[in-house]
């Protein structure tokens, strides 16, 4: 199995820091009023940085679902970027630039991974050579398409990874209300797929899965369905109260394994990090974050936009509902 | 010169069609329930899989979220995906991807991923299906913006509309009369025949009143114009052909000429298409109107059991009797 090298692991823990840091500001920001709702990464970020390490860039595409886009930092600027429009409700938060392999956010529970499947589809029958990993939840495989999508690409043998990253909660629900199966990635025997169960703390563990997941599909053999348990230490979003669920001693020992902190005292036994390093990481992660929102706040949003990309070009009732819209504010639709 | 035609059915004119743009376009990957091997249940996609092979002509399991999620992925790959969802009534299994991916694909990416899809189903009542086979749930799509919504009520209307539906960057639902599929025939160009969607199409010209329709009515719509000019009633029959987009401009030159209308839907009556174009008119050319606009519709109840279908799909006598009831308001 590949292993990530020294090297790998010192980028993954950079950007597994990047991301925990720039969550912080983003939660303040959103306390602040400054940016709408937030699904914060704390507790994901091995799962979801070593997922993306070993991906090809230029290639592979990610699918995410929501609480991903802090730590796909190696797909490039764009996304942090494109991210912090998103947060700001600018429509300009949804396309991400070309060439950048990244979808936007899906809010809709499990719809990108068929999504995924038809992608990854499209991608061999053209010959290309990527991969298409999706991202979603504990919660999201009990959604319909979790198992139409799966049961596709089962039978299409895509070039898609699964990987579902099992943080114990879909809100409030625990995953024993979720599932009366052993474990998510026993679901992969149902669509003839692999499937295994990696711990999501643990970057390497997922980097590797995801690198044999890569191999597997490269080579026409298909997809796998890879489910990285890893513990939600923040709340779902924003907009949640987990005080009123999430026992206070699952968390307190779930904080023990923080994926963060693991890594940063391994790597520092190993003289691969320090606290200077450390700190100046956090420094930078802070100053990117924060150039990214004024660049978001001062990106000029035209009211056409509303009525922009719903059709290549106006239905007749559009562009009366454009003039309408555009008179009303006291500008011009030009 | 006259172009060449021949005399196809509804169904004879859609397969034809899938052939020559699948000829033309490699892009275009026609996916579905028993699409392939099949050549469709009711024959529509016959013969593709022998010529453009398997890759390109897809059995997907029973999956009809699945079938329109993964359009999403081909899309995105650059490549056309044709999909068939078996039934119209089947859609629903797909809504949550129709309604809530398909359609706002390019908004939501603002045109980073373009979805030019098209989605075929057999729609509509009179061939006495099982449950769930039948229902007219145009006006449900249309309340989803990002959608256009295509209903040819001809073979050639079928062609040329189909052709335009796959070759639009925007996803078309494409929607075909079950009792057209074989009960319509006509002269359909030989050639290549495109027609822009958004054109209605004034099947007969008349002074007195005009029917709107759509699709399979208004097969039965001509039926009863004609029959009324042998009564003295001069009676227009407009075609919509798409309900998204609406030719507005069509439907209020005729209307405001005829003073009259009378709007023909299958769907039930409650929130159905009918009730947009008369909402429209009354929007466009209101004061023009000598009567007030009628409906002819299915009624509010689901789609009937076989024996009681000729109960609930609007037919001539009902389509007459709206019309000579609005030939003599005041």
């Amino acid at each position: 199995m590949p292993k990530p090298n020294e090297k790998q692991l010192q980028m993954i823990l950079e950007d597994m820091v990047v991301a925990r840091t720039q969550a912080g500001r983003l939660w303040n920001l959103q306390r602040q009023g400054q940016v709408g709702t937030i699904a914060p990464i704390d507790g994901h970020e091995a799962a979801i940085v070593g997922a993306v390490h070993a991906l090809e860039t230029e290639s592979d595409w990610v699918l995410p679902q929501y609480r991903e886009p802090l730590g796909l930092r190696k797909y490039g600027p764009e996304v942090l970027d494109t991210f912090m429009l998103y947060n700001l409700g600018h429509p300009a938060g949804g396309h991400i630039p070309e060439p950048v392999k990244v979808a936007p956010s899906q809010i809709s529970l499990g719809a990108s991974i068929p999504h995924a499947v038809g992608l990854a589809w499209g991608m061999s029958l053209k010959d290309e050579s990527g991969v298409v990993l999706v991202f979603f939840g504990d919660g999201a495989s009990s959604e319909g398409d979790f198992y139409e999508a799966g049961n596709l690409a089962g039978v299409l043998k895509a070039p898609v990874i699964f990987l579902c990253i099992n943080n114990q909660w879909a809100i409030s629900t625990p995953t024993h209300l979720q599932t009366a199966a052993d474990s998510f990635a026993s679901k992969a025997e149902a669509f003839g797929i692999p499937g295994l169960t990696v711990d999501g703390n643990d970057p390497a563990s997922v980097y590797e899965a995801v690198s044999e997941a890569r191999n597997r599909a490269t080579s026409g053999k298909g997809p796998t369905l890879i489910e990285a348990t890893v513990y939600r230490l923040g709340a779902h979003t924003t907009a949640d109260d987990p005080t009123r669920y999430v026992p206070s001693e699952d968390l307190s020992d779930a904080q023990k394994k923080d994926p963060v902190h693991t890594l940063i005292h391994e790597m520092k036994e190993r003289n691969l990090w320090s606290d200077a390093k450390q700190s100046e990481v956090e420094t930078a992660a802070l100053e990117r974050i924060d150039e990214a929102f004024e660049k978001a706040k001062n990106t000029p949003l035209s009211a056409n936009s509303l009525m922009d990309h719903c059709f290549t070009s106006d239905t007749e009732r559009q562009s009366r509902q454009r003039s309408f819209l555009m008179h009303s504010i006291g500008e011009s639709n030009e | 010169m006259s172009e060449k035609v021949s005399e196809l059915s509804m169904l004879e004119a859609i397969n034809e069609t899938l052939h020559s743009e699948m000829a033309r376009d490699e892009r275009i990957v026609v996916l579905g329930e028993d699409v392939g091997r099949n050549g469709g249940v009711f024959r529509a996609t016959e013969g593709l899989i022998e010529k453009f092979g398997e890759n390109r002509v897809v059995d997907t399991p029973i999956s009809e979220a699945a079938i329109a999620g993964s359009a999403v992925g081909l899309a995105m790959a650059g490549l056309v995906p044709v999909a068939e969802i078996q039934f119209l009534g089947f859609s629903y299994q797909a809504m949550h991807q129709i309604a809530g991916q398909i359609a706002r694909l390019r908004y939501r990416t603002q045109s980073r991923f373009e979805p030019q899809i098209t989605i075929r189903a057999p729609f509509g009542g009179g061939v006495r299906t099982p449950e769930l086979h039948s229902d007219s749930l145009e006006a449900q799509f249309a309340n989803i913006p990002g959608l256009k919504i295509v209903l040819p009520a001809t073979a050639s209307d079928a062609k040329g509309l189909l052709t335009s539906a796959i070759r639009d960057p925007d996803p078309v639902l494409f929607l075909e009369p079950l009792r057209g599929y074989r009960g319509i025939r006509d002269l359909v160009p030989d050639e290549e025949h495109a027609i822009p969607l958004g054109e209605a199409n004034l099947v007969k010209k008349g002074d007195d009143i005009v029917i709107i329709s759509w699709s399979y009515q208004v097969e039965l719509s001509k039926r009863v114009a004609e029959s009324l000019e042998e009564d003295g009633v001069s009676v227009a029959v407009l075609d919509l052909r798409s309900i998204v987009p609406l030719d507005v401009e069509a439907l209020t030159q005729i209307v405001a000429h005829c003073g009259r209308a009378v709007v023909v839907q299958e769907a039930p009556e409650t929130g159905g298409f009918a009730s947009e174009i008369i909402a429209t008119i009354n929007d466009e050319c209101f004061w023009s109107l000598e009567a007030p606009v009628a409906r002819v519709s299915g009624f509010d109840v689901p789609y009937p059991v076989g024996m009681l279908e000729n109960l609930y799909v609007p037919d001539e006598a009902r389509i007459r009797a709206a019309v000579l009831k609005t030939m003599e308001e005041e």
